[in-house]
């Protein structure tokens, strides 16, 4: 197990430099920071070289990467344009995606699980027909669609929740922007369970399970859902990187100032330190949620083994 | 043809399950039931006679499936009529898109303009038929593209394997680490155009890993294949067994993950779109359109609306296809 573990995590190096140096490259190379920092005038040429010097931007590109990669690992993620330290604008950014993304995923689990599994059991009637119906709508109608009709309807017009979330983000303001934020990946859940659970259903371990005289509940619960939920964790961990990324657009529309806030900010306003710090750390966050989900397959599955 | 005096339904031998029916009836079963002949209740004896002798092929086998599968017309049809109207506007709307009366601001719909106009008074029906070019083309030109290159690179990883293989599968994990609506935000701010080729190249870049992936796995599987080892047997080289033995046994997944992908492109691109990276007017986009909208959606919600359901239309045509393309090739589920 500790083997395995380490290996993986030397395996992700190649991936994480990879991806973080397109993204530096996209954000280096691609943009020009110091335009950006000079808004919409030409900046004046012998400062233009100055600022260059001082943020070392005219060196190789490679040698940019490798001092930002050492500064990282110092816990210095450099100074904004705007002269605030762009860890401490992670210290607050981070946590409310962090729920927010919590919420996301709990809902994922409780309603897609529970809904896969009730209509992969009943394949074909009316139940399941009513759930692939719905989970197709959802999943065609993109997420800044149903943010805005969900907050018109139940924020605005019926009043159930608060249409915005306030600053510091309760968990209470960000059921709706969870849930928002998680339903296509929902509906993705669903259908992958009740696949899964449909496939395994005619399994012979359950027609054991059955034959023995197990009570229904313990056979769903104990043998085909724990037998059927390993392509769905797989889905839920690579879902994790992507939730926090896909926040951009439901922070947007909810207010809230979390890390898709922060990230769209610097974007706009090519303030290439934010972006490159932002997107590094969720990089690492997707790689590591990877991980536990290959460790969650042997808790799943006692048969694969890591030696 | 004896398709025609017989109308039962025939699924391929082996079909112990009845279930192949099953995702038919997430349409059938809203516009009727007797539009399903192949449900799960009808006698498999006939299973044998209309092959008469003639071998099918996994295609005309799948085609036949498809022809009667209501969610594969259904589906066909919206795509046949987003597709056409993405050619010819101008056959739904003589309305020009960019021909705006900003007195009309935000006003209802009203005879000659039946979804009402826009806060620059624009015509809300010809900006939603309009809207339906740029959405369309970044679809088929991405998916295409992402198909092409991720298709290419994974069969031939998957066929030879070895350092190419290591090599393309990181780089591969490299792209699926970055989070595709993040890495569009990144990459397009930093492209001025607002034409759609940026948005193409952009998803074709972080879309091909996916589809060489399942290319790659694809391969790999028909790889072990005795008609594979029976053809090298015989002498085959390696360029005539990629081409006439492996791949179009083997393009099959790539399809069908490519048809679904394009949906979600189309999503992608609006949301790109939205967050003011993607498309730029005077470019027409629903994503543009929804974004504007977005902001009067207390006082107009029409101007949201219309786009908002084209847009959600077109996508879930195109996962509604690959669903049904997937039941067809999919010899798990018969």
């Amino acid at each position: 197990m500790g083997r395995y573990v380490i290996r993986r995590l030397l395996q992700m190096v190649p991936v994480f430099i990879g991806a973080t140096f397109l993204i530096f490259v996209m954000v280096y190379a691609l943009g020009d920071p110091v335009a950006a920092l000079s808004g919409d005038r030409a900046p004046d040429p012998a400062t233009a070289a100055q600022i260059r010097r001082e943020l070392h931007l005219d060196e190789p590109l490679w040698q940019q990467y490798l001092q930002y990669m050492g500064q990282i690992f110092t816990g210095n993620f450099g100074t904004t344009f705007d002269g605030l330290q762009v860890l401490d604008k992670m210290g607050t950014a981070f946590p409310v995606t962090l729920r927010l993304t919590a919420v996301a995923i709990v809902a994922e689990i409780v309603v897609g699980v529970t809904l896969g599994v009730l209509s992969g059991l009943r394949r074909g009637r009316l139940l399941d027909t009513g759930v692939l119906v719905l989970t197709l709508v959802v999943v065609s109608v993109p997420t800044f669609v149903s943010g805005y009709v969900l907050q018109y309807l139940l924020g605005v017009k019926w009043g159930w929740v608060t249409p915005a979330v306030p600053i510091g983000a309760p968990l209470d303001a960000l059921l709706l922007p969870g849930c928002v934020l998680a339903l296509v990946s929902l509906a993705y859940v669903t259908r992958l369970t009740r696949t899964s659970i449909a496939e395994n259903a005619r399994a012979d371990y359950v027609r054991t399970a059955v034959a023995k005289g197990l009570p229904r509940r313990r056979i769903v619960v104990r043998h085909l859902l724990r037998n059927s939920l390993i392509p769905v964790v797989t889905f839920i961990g690579a879902d994790i990187g992507s939730l926090m990324g896909g926040a951009v657009v439901t922070e947007r529309i909810f207010n809230v100032h979390g890390v898709g806030y922060e990230l769209y900010q610097g974007i706009v306003r090519q303030n290439s330190p934010t972006v490159v710090g932002f997107v590094t750390v969720l990089v690492i966050v997707f790689l590591l949620a990877n991980l536990i989900v290959d460790l969650l397959y042997a808790v799943l599955d006692p048969r694969i083994r890591y030696a | 043809m004896p398709e025609h005096e017989r109308p039962e339904p025939f699924r391929t031998a082996g079909s112990g399950t009845p279930l192949p029916a099953v995702e038919a009836e997430t349409m059938g079963g809203l516009a009727g039931p007797p539009e399903v002949p192949g449900a799960p209740g009808a006698p498999q004896g006939s299973g044998v006679q209309p092959a008469a002798g003639r071998a099918r092929s996994l295609w005309s086998d799948a085609w036949h499936d498809l022809r009667r599968n209501p969610v594969f017309l259904v589906s066909g049809l919206l795509i046949v009529f987003f597709v056409l109207i993405a050619v010819w506007p101008s056959l739904l709307t003589s309305t020009d898109p960019l021909d705006c009366d900003i007195t009309l601001s935000q006003e209802g719909s009203r005879a000659g303009h039946p979804f009402g106009f826009d806060t620059q008074g624009c015509d809300v029906f010809a900006r939603t038929v309009y809207g339906a070019r740029a959405s369309v083309a970044v679809g088929v030109c991405a998916t295409a593209g992402a198909a092409l290159l991720g298709g290419v690179l994974g069969g031939l990883a998957g066929f030879f394997g070895g350092w190419w293989d290591a090599l393309l599968s990181r780089i591969a994990d490299m792209f699926f680490a970055i989070p595709m609506l993040l890495g569009g935000l990144v990459f397009l701010s930093v492209v001025p155009s607002g034409s759609v080729w940026p948005v193409v190249g952009f998803i074709v870049l972080l879309g091909w890993p996916q589809l060489a992936r399942i290319a790659r796995g694809s391969v790999l599987t028909v790889k072990q294949a005795d008609f594979v080892q029976a053809a090298r047997a015989l002498g085959a080289g390696n360029t005539r067994l990629l081409l006439r033995h492996l791949a179009p046994n083997a393009v099959a997944p790539v399809i069908v993950v490519a048809t679904i992908a394009l949906g979600t492109y189309i999503a992608l691109e609006a949301t790109l779109s939205y967050l003011g990276v993607g498309l730029k007017p005077p470019t027409v986009s629903w994503g543009i359109d929804i974004s504007e909208a977005s902001k009067q959606i207390r006082n107009a919600p029409h101007m949201l609306l219309w786009p908002a359901g084209a847009l959600s239309l077109t996508v879930l045509a195109f996962i509604m296809l690959g669903d049904a393309v997937r039941d067809a090739l999919d010899p798990k589920l018969r």
